[in-house]
Parts: structure tokens; C-alpha cells; sequence
């Protein structure tokens, strides 16, 4: 339990917690040089996808946007809300300066890459 | 059940206190098939002229999803592929949430719509289908001879 590399944090305390969000589902797979976060995005497009790293702490904050016609009545709604958010807490191996995104039909990928000095080594044993 | 006033094992006792205090607050029992309501979900809304209907299906290639209208029932099916490589030893899955594997929904539509006029777009993994109302059943005024 505590061993894993990228714990999920509880709901934010304070600000921000009034608006009820979207949970987006999340894979994390862990390989020796770092970790990789799919998120299930639907809906969000590029420029209103925010990723950020405040202190040990990975936030994921979107809004769906879906084009709608004018005179549309909801019939039937699984998703009732538009705004996405989660939060990780990472460990101090990950070095959170390295992180990278990207979003692809509405699926995120972030990677974050262990720092340097957490690496995997091989160390060369000298014979004399 | 002989239950120890001062358990050991405080963590095991943490995590169900946890579990019941969840349960407590899942009144309605869940689905056989989990809370998930499934893959992809849907929304759907009416105009007067079209029934539009929202496939979340993040991750998946348009070309691959089927999507078929017959005697006024669409279905939606497809695969989703997995992200979690099949165990090799050097990887690691702490959370696996999403969904993977075949879907399929199937979604009964009003009687008033035409078939023959179907639109499906794909956007940012949102499958958008329109569907429009047959133009017999739209309100007319009738003129007055």
C-alpha cells in the first residue's frame, strides 16, 4: 500500500470543493523509468485541458465541451456535468519538471519519468 | 464473533471502517454489473427536427466503431483495446479503471425518425449521432382554401 509510487489523494479540501466533478477513470502503469497516467477525457478539447503540478501534488482539471443544438431537450443523461478534475499525489523519485502530455481522441497520456538519480544502474563489475 | 477491543492489525481495521462507512453511503445497492454504467455512455436529447445522441467513447478509432439503426434500435459496438500490457514482469499496474475490452449499447429511438437520415461525427472521443424526424410528422399549418 504504501509502497506505490503514485497514490491517489482524497477529494481537495477548501476552495474548489463546492462544484461536484467528473472523476475521469485512470490506468497507471508503473515501468523502471517512469510512470504513465492514461485519463479517459471524452469531450475536452485541447485548450481547455489544464495539467499541473503544485508541490508533490499532480492535478488533472478539464471541461467538456460538447456542441449542442440550441432547442436540444435532454431526454437521457449519464454524464450531467461538465467539468473533470483528479488529483495524485507523487512520490519524490518522479521528477515533476519532465512531465509530459499529450491528448488524443479524448484520452490523455501523461508520462513522468523518474529523476535521474532514481533510475535503474547497472553497475559494471571491474575484474582485476 | 470474538472481535479484539484493542485489534493489532490497526490498518486492516482502518480499511473496514472504510468499507462500511462506503456501504453506509451507497444506499441504492449497486448493479450486478458494477456502478460503471457502461461503456461508452450516453446521453441523448430531442429537438423537434432531430434526436441527438452522445457516445462518450474516449480512445477508440472512428473507423472501428459500428454503429447500426434498424426497426428504430441503434446500436453502438466496438472494442476498445488496453493500455495494461499483458504482464512481462518490468511493468506495473497500480490503477487500472478504464474500460477495455468489446462494448456494445443499444439505444431504442422514437418512432418518427427517418431511418434514411443519419449523421454520426467523432470529436475529441465523443461520438455525436443525429438522427433526423421524418419531415411527414413535423407540425404543418394547413392553409385555408
Amino acid at each position: 500500500m504504501s509502497n506505490q509510487a503514485v497514490t491517489q489523494s482524497s477529494a481537495q479540501a477548501g476552495p474548489g470543493r463546492e462544484d461536484a466533478a467528473l472523476l475521469p477513470p485512470v490506468d497507471v502503469i508503473e515501468d523502471a523509468t517512469g510512470i504513465t497516467l492514461y485519463a479517459d477525457l471524452p469531450g475536452v478539447p485541447k485548450d481547455r485541458l489544464n495539467v499541473r503540478v503544485e508541490g508533490e501534488t499532480l492535478l488533472i482539471d478539464a471541461d467538456l465541451v460538447l456542441a449542442v443544438p440550441q432547442d436540444m431537450q435532454a431526454s437521457h443523461a449519464e454524464v450531467q456535468r461538465t467539468h473533470y478534475r483528479r488529483a495524485f499525489t507523487l512520490s519524490r523519485e518522479l521528477d515533476p519538471d519532465k512531465v509530459s502530455a499529450e491528448l488524443n481522441q479524448g484520452v490523455l497520456r501523461l508520462r513522468i519519468p523518474k529523476a535521474e538519480h532514481a533510475q535503474p544502474r547497472r553497475i559494471d563489475v571491474q575484474v582485476s | 464473533m470474538y472481535r479484539s477491543l484493542f485489534p493489532r492489525d490497526l490498518f486492516a481495521e482502518f480499511d473496514r471502517l472504510q468499507r462500511e462507512l462506503q456501504q453506509s453511503f451507497d444506499t441504492v445497492s449497486p448493479s450486478i454489473r458494477g456502478f460503471a454504467r457502461g461503456y461508452p455512455a450516453l446521453n441523448v436529447g430531442s429537438t423537434p427536427k432531430s434526436v441527438e445522441v452522445y457516445a462518450f467513447a474516449p480512445g477508440i478509432d472512428p473507423a472501428r466503431i459500428e454503429i447500426h439503426l434498424e426497426r428504430g434500435v441503434l446500436t453502438i459496438e466496438g472494442e476498445r483495446p488496453s493500455t495494461v500490457a499483458a504482464d512481462d514482469g518490468k511493468t506495473t499496474a497500480h490503477i487500472n479503471e478504464r474500460f477495455a475490452g468489446r462494448f456494445r449499447r443499444v439505444l431504442s429511438l422514437p418512432d418518427d425518425i427517418d431511418p434514411a437520415a443519419v449523421n454520426a461525427s467523432f470529436r475529441d472521443g465523443v461520438l455525436h449521432v443525429s438522427v433526423q424526424r421524418r419531415e411527414s410528422t413535423q407540425p404543418r399549418r394547413i392553409e385555408v382554401q
